[in-house]
């Protein structure tokens, strides 16, 4: 569906995007990931035709997006970072412009309003200006206007930033119920979101690709280990001298205090062994007592930080 | 194909008027040149004591020179400043549709501007004989002039984002394009020049001189 070749963007002498090589499956979601600054953005212009590649290219179902720009951009829905609309028009105004502009048919026109403002609940704003709308029903109508042509490709930056958490769950459902039959990238910085919406994700960095996968695969492929936390009561030394003797232990230490004889200790066992047991019974035959025991799982954010680093 | 060409202007088009009238901003900018324009042409016409418009179309190049810059100063600096032209070029649009619905909706608004001021002509009508003839190509002669005064303002709103910016140097631009025939610039510019300013000149100050042509036409006077 969407094929990017050795995209390069330049601005004079600085590189944005350093050839970078991903294509897209037709119903996919595709999270694209990275700081700021990392060139999600950028790359987003290049694939809605908002700017041109310094070198390689992109193409949508085999189209060109500089050739046949325009046959590409009636393929796309694109939602800008952001959310520019024209606040002085009324909402309804607006996806009726756009619905237009899209070349919908005059019969259909008032059907596809109401379908996408459906979709988006926007049905009780109709009405409003748009410069009087809070920040989440800006980003509905952006989204709107961008499904209205029930487009074969979904592009949205940053569709959930400066949205309260119920917002946030809703778009979420709208771009997995989207994302069924259409292809969609969208970028974040959220991490939580991408392991909830997202098939496949790719990590960027200073232009470049770092990391690219479904959520798991990068949990494992990024290699970050697993931690044990555990807050023993016993005399502090005592404590983390027995535990760094523990077999399979590769090092522990204190992380924090409770009170004189309680204390939290991190502690990371060789690689895939199960240190539960044999630690609950360390700490029984030395007559101490654990207070709390938690896992430490292995977040996106920390394969996240680890590539971005 | 044509037709779905002219189309997406006329989607634009519709669009761009639109967003003058969505805003007090076009109400202001008529109201105010229609009260300029009426106060300054009546001021002088008792005095003079003679049923011609004459005096009110020498008047409109002057007022053109702050209502065209006016008109068109947000055309593209607002869309750049708050960012709505990355929506508006990713449409499905060329960027010529989407010049030429600027500049049509610009005039059109303009063209608004001056119908509305043919009570002029028509008091003038009722106080004494008037000749059509040159009305109707004085009318005809201020729409090309404000046009080509509006495809200025536009190309110089689209260098940047400040409104304010955009207005001033459309000011100082179409004031040029005023003054380039003046006979003191003449006097100043390079032989090789002064043909050219010559004939910039024709087109952009005389609106007098479109009398003489059609004045011929047979009038009711």
């Amino acid at each position: 569906m969407i094929e990017i070749k050795n995209l390069t963007k330049k601005f004079g002498s600085s590189v944005i995007l350093d050839n970078i090589n991903f294509s897209v499956k037709k119903g996919e979601i595709l999270g694209f990931l990275g700081p700021n600054g990392a060139g999600k953005t950028t790359t987003m212009k290049i694939i809605t035709s908002f700017w041109a590649p310094t070198g390689g290219k992109v193409e949508i179902d085999g189209l060109d997006v500089v050739r046949d720009s325009i046959k590409t951009r009636s393929k796309i829905g694109y939602l800008p970072e952001n959310v520019p609309l024209y606040d002085d028009m009324k909402v309804f105004e607006y996806l009726k412009f756009a619905a237009e502009i899209r070349g919908i048919k005059k019969e259909n026109v008032k059907k596809k309003i109401k379908e996408a403002s459906e979709a988006c609940g926007l049905s009780k704003v109709m009405r409003k200006p748009i410069d009087e709308l809070s920040k989440g029903y800006r980003q509905r109508v952006g989204l709107a206007q961008a499904i209205i042509h029930n487009p074969d490709v979904l592009i949205l930056d940053e569709p959930t930033t400066g949205l309260d958490p119920n917002q946030i769950v809703e778009i979420r459902d709208l771009i997995k119920k989207i994302g069924k039959e259409k292809t969609v990238i969208f970028s974040t910085h959220i991490l939580g979101e991408v392991s909830a919406v997202c098939d496949r994700v790719i990590i960027i960095n200073n232009g470049r690709i770092v990391g690219e996968g479904s959520p798991d695969d990068l949990i494992k492929k990024a290699g970050v280990r697993e931690i044990i936390y555990v807050k023993i009561k016993g005399s502090k030394n005592d404590v983390l001298n027995k535990l760094n003797e523990m077999e399979n232990v590769l090092k522990a230490e204190i992380k924090d205090k409770e009170s004189e004889d309680i204390y939290g200790y991190e502690i990371e066992p060789k690689q895939g062994v199960d240190l539960r047991e044999y630690l609950s019974m360390t700490v029984m035959k030395n007559n101490w007592s654990i207070l709390e025991f938690n896992k430490k799982s292995v977040s996106l954010e920390d394969v996240f930080r680890e590539l971005t680093k | 194909m044509n037709k779905k060409y002219l189309k997406t202007i006329y989607i634009l088009f519709k669009k761009e008027l639109m967003s003058y009238f969505n805003s007090p901003i076009a109400y202001i900018f008529i109201g105010v040149f229609l009260i300029v324009a009426n106060w300054l042409f009546f001021n002088s016409f008792f005095i003079i004591g003679q049923a011609s418009v004459r005096s009110y179309f020498s008047l409109l190049p002057w007022i053109f020179l702050f209502l065209a810059p006016a008109i068109t100063m947000r055309l593209w600096a607002e869309e750049k400043k708050s960012g709505t032209i990355e929506f508006l070029l990713t449409l499905p649009v060329t960027d010529w549709q989407v010049v030429l619905a600027k500049f049509f909706g610009s005039l059109a608004f303009l063209f608004i501007a001056l119908l509305l001021s043919i009570t002029i002509p028509v008091s003038v009508a009722f106080l004494g004989n008037i000749d059509l003839g040159p009305v109707i190509g004085s009318y005809l002669g201020a729409l090309f002039l404000g046009g080509s005064y509006l495809a200025l303002g536009l190309f110089i709103s689209s260098l940047t984002k400040n409104q304010i910016i955009a207005f001033v140097l459309a000011l100082v631009a179409c004031f040029g394009a005023f003054i380039v025939g003046a006979d003191f610039v003449l006097a100043g510019a390079p032989k090789f020049a002064v043909p050219v300013m010559k004939f910039l000149d024709r087109k952009s100050t005389r609106l007098n001189s479109s009398h003489t042509d059609i004045s011929r036409m047979p009038s009711s006077a």
